[in-house]
């Protein structure tokens, strides 16, 4: 490790000393901040067209600068589709997916990660196979059996399905099986239940696991498209994310300074929140994306 | 339930101080204290993620392949007709040519877009593993479309792939002096329109994988080729791009199965046009499924769907072990 930080620093001072490092990494910088633009591009494009006119829309050369700053088009937006209620609703149904994810994701955790119990690796196996199972596959049964027990356009449909995530179980796992077992026997001498001992010392100790994987619960949620179209037909059940879609789908197309607003709207908490911890989430993704 | 837990330390306790239990015990008590109980609380504590796993995964998995040998046109009664559904899809004069395409439709998307996608990705990654300021901030911008939402980013590339002048694509090209393009509603651009959106979107994502796969390896590597004079694409080419092998192969992967569930853009920018070219399996399913209600034949293309995807899915789960990913 130390080997690997000194040769980084090395690399570092090397990098600076000789006119032509320096031209690399001036090179180094062009390519990373072109590609950077690139990438910003389309949110910019999406932030100027928001605060556009109708008559600005239309211009050829397209403007970058709006030459009239129009906030109206965000209280326009929100006035004309019930976004609120939109809002409410992904508010709703991804918290309860996430809370009852880290519930039923603990325990189960718990049980992998710390008891012996017979069938446990049939178990796991059974659990890990989930993960393979892709929700497209099963659209059609899930939506017939979900028909079957009246729960079409509720609040049900949108929540129960989603209330366990193999990934989850894994990731909380791997993080419960490094707390010392020695604090559990000694817990256990001063008799202290399973269930307690997994909510008053495991999970205090994991929190930061538990925050990213809420996170991860969260974000797909908020963002999950396929499955609220299907299962909601009426509007006041509509998510934010099926509620911008029908609310660009039925204007025909031209009013796009409101729609811009609009998506401004849906996308600003995920990309907020993003911001927020995003150096803590990157790195939740490089270490579950690959390990080793 | 756990009531017992602190008698039978106690137990345990006095029979470490005295060789003996205070009380004996019938083997069945033994055996409940030991293995039955911890089993039982074990399960107990599986029960309700068991519970939703079995009801909205496995149980939708078993009853797809029955419903797959059914003609069931929603509202009317199941019939089973055996595996005329899989017949119709592979010979129907109609049905066949319609999924044909999807397949078609599905694996371009999916294939289409990877050699320039990986290039880009590792490139970028390869350019962020220095120590240089900055990094961070680069890393994170990459990221942003791969958190955005389907539907928001579908949304702003429908304004920037607009058909108009006025479009921010045709702007560009017409500065270039170039003939503007319809885009999503032009036959031979809607895919090509619509794949490169998803390297837009699913670069940061591959950027990270391949930062990941980077750093681990060994530093060593490096220092022992840079005293035996190699230059830096021969350090490329004898180690980083073998050591990153099994990364390379597990983005390859996991983008063709993340190509083919594609969904939200294909609804929200083409409906599977302009002339059926961007009806991929998942949407042509959908169509079957939620459009015609023909809930048989969206089953037929659902298994599928599945054996596909099952297959690809256990290739990487051989090749690279059990990486666990997330993002779809």
């Amino acid at each position: 490790m130390s080997g690997l930080v000194g040769s980084r620093l090395a690399m570092r001072a090397k990098l600076w000393r000789h006119p032509r490092q320096m031209v690399f990494a001036a090179l180094w910088y062009v390519f990373l901040g072109g590609a950077a633009v690139a990438v910003i591009m389309p949110y910019l494009w999406m932030l100027s067209t928001s605060l556009k006119g109708t008559a600005e829309l239309f211009t050829y050369p397209p403007t970058w600068i709006p030459r009239v700053w129009r906030f109206r088009n965000y209280l326009d937006a929100w006035n004309a589709a019930p976004f609120a209620l939109y809002f409410f609703n992904s508010l709703f149904v991804a918290l309860v997916v996430t809370l009852g994810q880290l519930v039923t994701c603990s325990l189960a955790a718990y049980a992998f990660a710390r008891m012996e119990f017979k069938g446990k690796n049939v178990a796991f196996a059974l659990y890990l196979s989930t993960t393979m199972i892709s929700e497209q596959a099963t659209l059609i049964p899930s939506y017939l059996l979900l028909k079957e027990l009246n729960w079409l356009d509720t609040y049900m449909a949108l929540t129960v399905p989603f209330l366990a995530n193999a990934f989850g179980i894994f990731m909380l796992r791997q993080a419960f099986m490094t707390i010392p077992r020695e604090l559990e026997d000694a817990a256990t001498m001063d008799g202290c239940g399973r269930l307690r001992f997994l909510g008053q010392v495991i999970l205090p100790l994991t929190k930061p696991v538990l925050a990213s994987q809420a996170l991860f619960a969260f974000m797909n949620n908020w963002n999950s498209y396929l499955w609220p179209l299907i299962v909601t037909t009426s509007k006041h059940l509509r998510t934010i994310q099926v509620g911008l879609r029908y609310f660009v789908g039925q204007e025909g197309g031209t009013q796009w300074g409101i729609f811009m607003a609009a998506t401004v709207f849906v996308s600003l908490p995920v990309v907020l929140v993003y911001f927020l911890v995003q150096k803590s989430f990157v790195e939740g993704i490089a270490m579950t994306g690959v390990r080793g | 339930m756990f009531g017992g837990e602190l008698r039978s330390q106690c137990n345990v306790l006095a029979l470490e101080s005295t060789g003996r239990y205070p009380v004996p015990l019938k083997s069945v008590k033994n055996w409940w204290l030991s293995w039955g109980r911890e089993t039982c609380t074990a399960y107990l504590f599986l029960l309700p993620s068991f519970l939703v796993f079995a009801v909205f995964t496995f149980l939708p998995v078993i009853f797809s392949l029955v419903i797959s040998l059914f003609r069931w046109n929603l509202p009317r009664q199941p019939v089973y007709i055996g595996l005329d559904n899989f017949k119709w899809l592979f010979t129907d004069p109609i049905d066949a040519p319609a999924f044909h395409q999807s397949v078609i439709n599905s694996f371009y998307y999916a294939l289409g877009g990877i050699p320039l996608n990986m290039a880009i990705s590792l490139g970028l990654a390869l350019l962020l593993n220095r120590r240089l300021r900055g990094v961070e901030l680069f890393r994170t911008m990459y990221f942003l479309p791969t958190i955005t939402s389907t539907v928001a980013v579908s949304v702003v590339w429908m304004w920037i792939y607009h058909p108009a002048d006025y479009g921010l694509l045709n702007g560009l090209l017409l500065r270039l002096g170039l003939p503007p393009q319809s885009w999503l509603r032009d036959p031979r651009l809607a895919m090509p329109a619509l794949i490169a959106m998803g390297i837009w979107k699913g670069m940061g994502y591959n950027v990270i994988i391949f930062l990941a796969g980077l750093q681990n390896i060994p530093a060593h590597l490096y220092e022992a080729a840079e005293i035996d004079g190699a230059g830096e694409f021969a350090k490329f080419r004898k180690i980083t791009w073998p050591l990153l092998g099994p990364t390379t192969f597990y983005i390859l992967v996991i983008s063709v199965i993340n190509s083919l569930k594609a969904f939200a853009q294909i609804h929200v920018m083409t409906q599977g046009g302009p002339l059926g070219r961007t009806t991929t399996i998942v949407y042509y399913l959908y169509q079957q499924g939620f459009e015609t209600f023909r809930m048989g034949k969206a089953s037929a293309v659902a298994v599928v769907l599945f054996a596909l995807l099952l297959v690809l899915t256990f290739i990487q789960f051989k090749a690279v072990g059990s990486r666990v990913y997330y993002y779809d």
